[in-house]
């Protein structure tokens, strides 16, 4: 390929990984929008009847009414405030269980690594919802504090191994034994050293992750193991209406999109991270 | 070490499992008498060793609620949902491989950028969504399927299970599909990029002989082992798709016993998943290994 047609296709796929980012943030940004918008103003009062039951969508509820002629809409838009809170809470507590087990492992004798890694092996062999629905079995009662605190354990595992993985690779490197023969301490090496060149990577997954929860939650609470009502969890509208589904088959489609608007978004977001962060992956693809 | 990590999860349960014996208004003495029933009242090392033993020996107890031997319910419901994972994970790989080399080899078509940007649709979509639409579709408009269920009679009337089962084997195999899909496509990336393909061309054969005869068997290891992967995320992620068309599978069989305190059941449910999974990872490293020959030299020294 001469030179100039390899530019070419550089700059071609520049654009098109910024495209990516763009849409990404784009979606996550509105799905933030919107959930700080519910704080302060909301079109109906979520619990309160304000139509018809079942309505079809319409100017006045844009995605139509519940069997309790709840405006659907206002429920939606909520239901972002709350997989966004869960989300977040999610990737915040995997990373930090995650990531100090992750370096923990990388920095122990090889006996203590050996156990963790089989530990973080044979838990991630569970998918994140069946531990996830564990955890919300042991915590008793579902809430949404349960939900965020089960998914985040159950994603923990997936972020130790990678933590451990990426930590050893970088523990490994010269400049990490130039560090230690200057007399580096080693919480010095972890927050100079080690942890500034792994989160690159950890962030596209975090994103990632961030996705994932989001439908794990929705999973969850569609299997009754999620936040409880007041709390309108996109999972439990479309439980909610699964069963309506014969005579209002609109009330699956609304929530639905607003799920799978923000758990792409995630997933473009992550992609446009790693080609950012990672300089040497632009050739890779 | 996976019971360890089973039993160490099914003890941190809250409340005790007597509970789930005994009526709402059950005085101190019949809470002893259950818990010794039970065995919660033991000491925990002696639990734990009475639960490796009964495992070793395939006793998987009996259900504190129907009173029915574990094993037997599991095998019961193994039979609506190994069908279903099977066939699901047939289709997946139908579809995916096939769909996976085309968006790969043909990048640059509009059609192959149409397969990946479906394909990033599908690792958004929640697999019970899926489902629900397919039901809204299928089921209510076109009455071409059930809704849910399962027949009663279950395998006795075989053409009524499997249409029974149609739409939950679409609902899997879309989802199931479209993350197969993505790693296909990179396997078929990684071999059109490699010098032994340029080579066979070089050598003179077609770009699709060399693409069959030296490609598949390079791309299909790394397949394979997400292969296994997600045979075992399905297998366990059925509980999902099982609630959403109300079959009585093993999935379900765990939610409820959840639901229920069902100490047994949980456990039962829990260990043959365990089990299956481990059989799978198994047999998918055997399959890597009579693709790759490769594999097979190193085998002793690479497995701990």
């Amino acid at each position: 390929m001469t030179v100039l047609a390899e530019q070419q296709e550089d700059s071609a796929r520049r654009t098109r990984r910024s495209l990516t980012l763009s849409i990404g943030l784009l979606l996550v940004g509105l799905h933030l929008a919107v959930a700080l918008l519910t704080l302060v103003w909301i079109p109906y009062d979520p619990t309160g009847m304000t139509g018809g039951r079942l309505e079809a969508p319409s100017w006045a509820h844009w995605a139509g009414t519940d069997r309790l002629g709840r405006d659907l809409f206002t429920q939606i838009m909520i239901g972002s405030r709350i997989a966004l809170i869960v989300g977040a809470g999610a990737v915040a507590i995997a990373a930090a269980i995650g990531v100090t087990l992750g370096v923990l492992a990388a920095f122990a004798t090889r006996y203590l690594d050996d156990a963790l890694a089989a530990t973080f092996d044979i838990l991630i062999a569970f998918p994140t919802l069946l531990l996830a629905m564990l955890v919300v079995a042991a915590t008793g009662t579902a809430s949404l504090l349960s939900a965020i605190l089960a998914l985040g354990i159950a994603i923990s595992a997936i972020v130790a191994r990678l933590t451990r993985i990426l930590a050893k690779r970088v523990l490994a490197m010269d400049y990490i034994t130039a560090a230690r023969t200057a007399g580096s301490s080693w919480p010095s090496i972890v927050f100079r050293h080690l942890l500034p060149n792994i989160w690159p990577t950890l962030s596209v997954n975090f994103a990632l992750q961030f996705g994932l929860a989001v439908i794990a939650e929705a999973s969850l609470s569609y299997l009754g193991l999620g936040a409880p009502p007041p709390n309108a969890s996109w999972g439990r509208l479309l439980q909610e209406a699964q069963g309506t589904v014969y005579t209002a088959p609109f009330g699956a489609v609304a929530p639905g999109l607003a799920l799978v608007s923000l758990v792409i978004g995630m997933n473009l977001l992550a992609d446009g991270l790693r080609d950012i962060g990672d300089p040497t992956r632009r050739r890779s693809r | 070490m996976a019971s360890v990590v089973l039993f160490v999860l099914l003890r941190l349960l809250p409340g005790d499992p007597a509970n789930a014996l005994v009526s709402v208004g059950a005085d101190q003495a019949q809470i002893e008498a259950a818990r010794r029933e039970v065995g919660s009242d033991l000491p925990l090392p002696q639990q734990f060793a009475h639960f490796i033993s009964s495992l070793a020996r395939f006793d998987l107890g009996t259900s504190f609620v129907s009173r029915t031997p574990v094993l037997d319910d599991i095998i019961a419901r193994l039979s609506v949902t190994v069908p279903l994972t099977l066939l699901s994970f047939l289709l997946a790989v139908v579809i995916a491989v096939p769909f996976g080399i085309l968006s790969a080899v043909k990048a640059d078509r509009w059609y192959g950028g149409a397969i990946s940007v479906v394909s990033q649709l599908g690792i958004a979509i929640p697999v019970f969504w899926v489902g629900i639409l397919l039901v809204t579709l299928f089921a209510v408009n076109l009455r071409l399927f059930p809704s849910g269920g399962f027949p009663p009679r279950g395998w006795g009337a075989p053409f009524e299970a499997l249409r029974a089962l149609f739409l939950p084997i679409i609902t899997i195999a879309l989802v199931m599909s479209a993350s197969l899909l993505r790693y296909v496509r990179s396997a078929t990336q990684d071999v059109l990029g490699s010098d032994y393909l340029r080579t066979a061309r070089a050598l003179g054969s077609g770009f699709s002989e060399a693409l069959v005869r030296h490609g598949i068997r390079n791309g299909a290891v790394p397949v394979v082992s997400i292969l296994g992967i997600e045979l075992a995320t399905t297998l366990l992620g059925a509980v999902v798709v099982e609630r959403v068309f109300t079959l009585p599978g093993l999935g379900s069989m765990l939610l409820l016993a959840i639901e229920q305190r069902d100490y047994p059941n949980i456990q039962g449910v829990l260990f043959i998943s365990t089990l299956l999974v481990l059989l799978i990872g198994f047999f998918a490293d055997l399959a890597q290994r009579w693709i790759d020959p490769r594999l097979r030299e190193k085998a002793g020294s690479v497995r701990r």
